[in-house]
């Protein structure tokens, strides 16, 4: 991907980021997800109905590669079912890990493709994927 | 000032992270590599020369530090693996004994992690109140603002000297007169501010003080805690071992050793100390009066140019120490240092381990610049020119 359309699509999530709210509904799943090595803390709210994730929200303080990447995920989780969430959480851990993944199925999230080559910044990619896995791989 | 003494200031960066850890002066790491490679042998152990010339060493450290901040005696120096360490030792070794439940200690939301953790657990194990002094419209601690918080259950107030993020010098020598009226113990946090200004425990008449050798140009992993003599004979080993006793057998008898050995159980950091003692000599030489000055035109100079940027916030217009705390409004802390990184800026984001200051500032993370007396006008333009486009800020961030 073009690298002017990739800071373009990460500006865009971090300054308008998907579903950026408190969610005080018991319906919804919560785990807290944050970086021992830096200062992003986010919660992130999952809402499953039927084996599928109906919707995400998430709320805190964090960087803007935490912040548009929790967005991006979000995107490209609901509707999903919990397998193919699995899934989907898996690939995009291979790219952050320099590992061979299915860029196909990753939507806009290959915008992290080269992370891996800032390494303070893999963890800030990677913070909501491991908020989503407290909660979905324990289902 | 003294650039050249510092072999990490050779390469291309900026180094405006002080408050974390200091650089050092090349007397200092050679001192260190001195006693690894001519005469690394232990301390109070052997006798055989190099042996000697360690204890030789290692005493005269303690003599350094003794002069360095006017204590009476060297066994009122204790030689701990930093600030922390030290404020660990007084709250479980001496105030653990003397406190009851219900007794107050008064700490401030501005400090340092170190200075409040310690006095929580030991809250908690004890059934002790910990009282937070409120802080003044520019986050200082008052004498005023003390007053109101002492009670006749006050037996402690446990302040850094110098703040870690608001920088703020604090009345020591006036809470330490209305302390001791009071029959109340004052402990110092001195981890921020004995590398940048003169320290007097007598002047002060504080009685217990904690500090880092790596924040004042001394290696990691080394410090000092200070204590009136009456008060340190009364702290109890929370370490015990070799170097510290005197005799033991195996009916549990034992029976230690004077100050300041008593409280140094194990083999000591003994390059630390070392290097602790050159970097005091290095600071003598320069005068610390010298180096406040300095600083304090640094910080100014520094202020008077954030100052005029319309989108930086900054937390602490006013401050004692070369620390200024700051946001990009809209941007992320830590995207701001990343921002910065890119130019070989070194700057902290984050809480800086005052967690409980979000509660007082309304801010949970800010930018940190810490300046010690290497950094220089020239560097500060140019981290301020970085920092006067906005969109060059967000458009390089990533």
């Amino acid at each position: 991907m073009d690298e002017e359309l990739k800071r373009a699509i990460i500006l865009d999530n971090y300054s308008n980021p998907m579903n950026k709210r408190e969610v005080n509904d018991d319906s919804y799943l919560k785990a807290n997800t944050n970086n021992e090595s830096c200062i992003d803390n986010l919660d992130i709210y999952v809402k499953i109905e039927d084996d599928k994730i109906v919707d995400i929200c998430f709320n805190g303080e964090a960087c803007a590669i935490s912040t548009s990447s929790t967005s991006i995920m979000i995107k490209n989780l609901i509707g999903k079912t919990i397998s193919e969430a699995k899934e989907y959480v898996n690939i995009f851990e291979h790219m952050v890990n320099e590992e061979p993944y299915d860029e196909e199925k990753l939507n806009d999230a290959v915008v992290y493709e080269d992370i891996y080559k800032q390494k303070n910044r893999v963890k800030c990619a990677f913070l909501p994927y491991a908020g989503i896995k407290k909660i979905i791989d324990n289902l | 000032m003294n650039r050249n003494d510092f072999p990490m200031l050779n390469q291309d960066i900026i180094y405006f992270d002080n408050g974390a850890t200091t650089f050092k002066p090349k007397v200092v790491i050679d001192s260190m590599v001195d006693y690894y490679s001519k005469h690394s042998a232990n301390a109070h152990r052997g006798d055989y020369h190099i042996s000697m010339i360690v204890d030789d060493k290692y005493e005269n450290t303690r003599e350094l530090v003794k002069n360095f901040i006017n204590a009476n005696s060297t066994k009122e120096i204790i030689f701990t693996s930093g600030t922390t360490d030290g404020i660990n030792m007084v709250a479980n070794g001496f105030f653990k004994y003397i406190l009851n439940p219900g007794d107050e200690i008064i700490l401030s939301k501005a400090d340092h992690a170190s200075n409040i953790l310690p006095w929580q657990a030991l809250a908690n194990e004890l059934n002790l109140v910990i009282k937070y002094v409120d802080l003044d419209d520019h986050n200082y601690v008052t004498v005023d603002n003390i007053k109101k918080v002492l009670s006749p259950r006050t037996k402690v107030i446990s302040l850094a000297i110098i703040t870690n993020v608001i920088g703020d010098l604090r009345p020591i020598k006036e809470l330490c007169d209305i302390a001791h009226q009071n029959n109340i113990y004052v402990v110092g946090d001195a981890a921020q501010s004995v590398g940048h200004r003169k320290t007097d425990v007598q002047a002060l008449d504080i009685d217990f003080l904690a500090f880092s050798g790596h924040k004042m140009y001394g290696p990691t992993g080394v410090g000092v805690l200070y204590g009136k003599e009456e008060l340190l004979e009364r702290l109890r080993p929370t370490s015990l071992g070799g170097g510290m006793n005197e005799t033991f057998d195996d009916q549990n008898n034992i029976s230690l050793k004077s100050l300041p050995s008593r409280l140094e159980a194990g083999t000591p950091n003994i390059a630390g100390v070392i290097g602790l003692g050159e970097a005091i000599k290095y600071l003598n030489k320069i005068d610390l009066n010298k180096i406040s000055e300095y600083e304090h035109n640094l910080r100014e100079y520094l202020i008077d140019r954030l100052i005029k940027i319309d989108y930086i916030d900054i937390i602490n217009i006013e401050g004692d120490a070369a620390t200024v705390a700051f946001n990009v409004d809209g941007i992320f802390a830590q995207d701001v240092a990343v921002y910065l990184d890119k130019y070989n800026i070194c700057v902290r984001a984050g809480n800086h381990c005052t967690k409980l200051l979000k509660d007082v500032i309304n801010v949970r993370n800010t930018v940190r610049v810490s300046l010690a007396f290497y950094n220089t006008t020239e560097e500060i333009d140019t981290f301020v020119d970085l920092l006067s486009d906005r969109d060059k800020i967000i458009r390089e961030m990533l």
